[in-house]
């Protein structure tokens, strides 16, 4: 069984939810409609397809569209040795997910570190810290809106932030830029 | 004369209370210690915060982020090939790999991976299982020391200053590598770099043993090792532990054989494995890991194309001038490579859009690049999916019930590195 058959099995089970498989370099993904959906998709694919390894779960911030938040998974079965990446979308006013810790306790940190550097927060999720900040840091650093400078928090004694050495540039460059004048590095100042 | 002592005779309910009393203190209050950031155990600046009773621990809440540095965020703002050397202070005990593992991961992307000159595949090949040498020798020497034998740290320390000097000849820089570019090498190795090889892998052979016979049937580290921080296969796989971690616990998975990339299809070695799970087969795995990882280097010294010299000229880099820089003689005097160079320069290799993970065999684990993009140079969203985060979060069942001196054996088998796990 190919990982194409596996997502073709998924999508049987769940139907209309779960998208067609799409293929890139060789890679299988399918997107699942209601992230509401993810803990049953994600133990259906654990208990019954044999997808018993969580590789990662990472989250892009599609910022200025709606819903803002994808959040990837990616299986992968040591048995047959297949792989399978489910990817989820949520809105920024909801902004929540059930947790699939209980599918794979790999999941808590992967999910904590979600939290921390996005603010996706995970129901379900028996302890949500943070984890690579500190506890009480006012924002969600990776957010697409969040300057590379950093923002100063007013936490005496526990951390400070200063401008950033990058900040500005000279080597800041846009991805998706229309045009290579907007594209290539240039002093560019972040938002405030 | 007589001697009156007065004897206290409590009640039967007073007896009862006392002896609740007396039973609390045995059990005793639970204390918490904090170990780290700053503790030369904790093998840079891993913070374990953990609850005692007596010497037994009962909970332990590893802490970790003193070495954030955003490294994603920062990906998101440059090229491609700007992020390099940030792949370097990843995992920093074996950046040559590192850098691999991200050239891979972008040129997937690209969807150039499989099309590599053959040159650039062996030589990455040998820079990876340099690096696995390298850090795993710094893996045991500090894991050994922490455990009381300071000589096999200075074997170790020994050996791994002559993998430095390679680094060095091949890539100018000892730690700081940065030697793979998108589509191929910064350059090729100097004509005498195979040689160089082959004499350490010689000395090192030596070296390598004697390591063994101060540690593997040494009555004091085995009796330290055995049994102790047993990871069961199913734990393992429950918490995706990877690289020698998993496979001591009687896993066989390695990336290197389940998905191979660059040349090692055409490479025998064997992949060890564990059966207990404990730290001593974590242990033998990594001692193991190394013999085969010099296999896998004579194999490539015989079959390198071009062989040491580079006579012939083999190429080391994908000879297509919208994903590598052209020679700079031809960019003084053509016009095409001049203008190849100046859009690489300024603008970064064109990736298509689409979303792509690599996950590549570190000497730590499964170092995986999910690479989101939109097109254009520079990454959507870049995450590092770091072995040592991964491995890291099984502390806090591994620890308790331990007693708090085997902390740094457990830690030290686990051989993680806070670079990577931190980002």
């Amino acid at each position: 069984m190919s990982a194409t058959e596996s997502a073709q099995k998924i999508q049987a089970k769940f139907g209309d939810l779960v998208s067609a498989p799409s293929e890139f370099r060789g890679e299988i993904s399918v997107r699942l409609a209601d992230a509401e959906k993810i803990f049953d998709v994600c133990s259906f694919a654990k208990t019954q397809l044999g997808f018993d390894y969580l590789v990662d779960i990472s989250s892009v911030d599609q910022y200025g569209e709606d819903p803002r938040w994808t959040v990837v998974y990616h299986l992968r079965g040591l048995g047959h040795g297949q792989e399978l990446r489910v990817s989820t979308q949520v809105s920024e006013e909801k902004s929540e997910l059930p947790s699939v810790f209980a599918v794979w306790r790999t999941a808590n940190w992967h999910e904590r570190e979600i939290y921390d550097m996005m603010g996706i927060r995970f129901t379900g999720h028996p302890d949500l810290r943070r984890i690579l900040m500190w506890e009480g840091y006012p924002y969600f650093p990776l957010r697409k809106d969040f300057p590379l400078a950093g923002k100063p928090t007013d936490l005496p004694g526990v951390a400070f932030t200063q401008p950033a050495p990058l900040e500005g540039g000279p080597f800041v460059t846009v991805a998706g830029g229309k045009d290579s004048i907007d594209r290539e590095p240039r002093v560019r100042n972040p938002e405030t | 004369m007589a001697h009156v002592q007065d004897i206290e005779i409590r009640d039967s309910a007073a007896r009862t209370a006392l002896a609740a009393d007396e039973l609390q203190d045995a059990q005793g209050e639970k204390m918490v210690l904090n170990m780290g950031p700053s503790h030369p155990a904790t093998h840079g600046v891993l913070r374990i915060v953990l609850e005692l009773d007596g010497e037994v621990i009962t909970k332990a809440d590893p802490d970790i982020g003193y070495l954030h540095r955003g490294d994603e965020k920062i990906a998101e703002n440059m090229t491609y090939t700007q992020f390099i050397p940030y792949t370097d202070r990843l995992d920093y005990l074996a950046p040559l790999a590192s850098n691999v593992a991200y050239a891979l991961a972008v040129e997937k992307l690209l969807g150039i991976h499989d099309k590599l000159p053959p040159r650039c595949q062996y030589i990455r090949v040998m820079c990876c299982e340099l690096a696995r040498i390298s850090a795993h020798l710094l893996g045991l020497g500090a894991f050994a020391m922490d455990t009381g034998a300071v000589t096999v740290f200075l074997l170790t320390f020994t050996e791994r200053e002559k993998i430095y000097d390679l680094a060095e000849a091949a890539s100018g820089a000892r730690l700081t590598t940065s030697y793979t570019r998108i589509g191929g090498l910064a350059r090729d190795v100097p004509p005498t770099w195979c040689d160089q090889v082959r004499k350490f892998l010689q000395e090192f052979e030596v070296s390598l043993a004697e390591s063994e016979t101060l540690l593997t049937r040494n009555r004091i580290w085995v009796d330290r090792l055995r049994d102790l921080g047993v990871i069961s296969k199913e734990m393992a796989i429950d918490y995706a532990l990877s690289g020698p971690n998993l496979r001591g616990s009687g896993v066989e998975y390695d990336l290197r054989k389940a998905q191979p990339y660059l040349c090692y299809k055409d490479l025998q070695f064997d992949v060890p494995v564990g059966s207990v799970g404990d730290c001593y087969d974590r242990y033998l795995v990594r001692m193991e890991e190394m013999r085969q990882s010099m296999r896998i280097l004579y194999q490539c010294l015989e079959k390198i194309p071009g062989g040491g010299a580079n006579a012939a000229k083999e190429p080391v880099c994908i000879p297509d001038g919208k994903i590598t820089l052209p020679s700079k003689l031809k960019v003084l005097s053509s016009m095409e490579e001049l203008i190849h160079q100046f859009m690489l320069v300024t603008e970064g290799v064109n990736c298509p859009p689409g979303e792509i993970y690599f996950g590549h065999e570190n000497p730590k684990g499964e170092l995986g690049f999910y690479i989101h993009s939109k097109g254009g140079g520079t990454p959507y969203r870049m995450k590092i999916r770091a072995p040592s985060f991964v491995n890291l979060s099984i502390l806090g069942e591994l620890l308790p019930g331990c007693m708090i001196s085997d902390v740094p054996v457990v830690l030290g088998s686990l051989d993680f590195v806070m670079g990577e796990s931190d980002r």
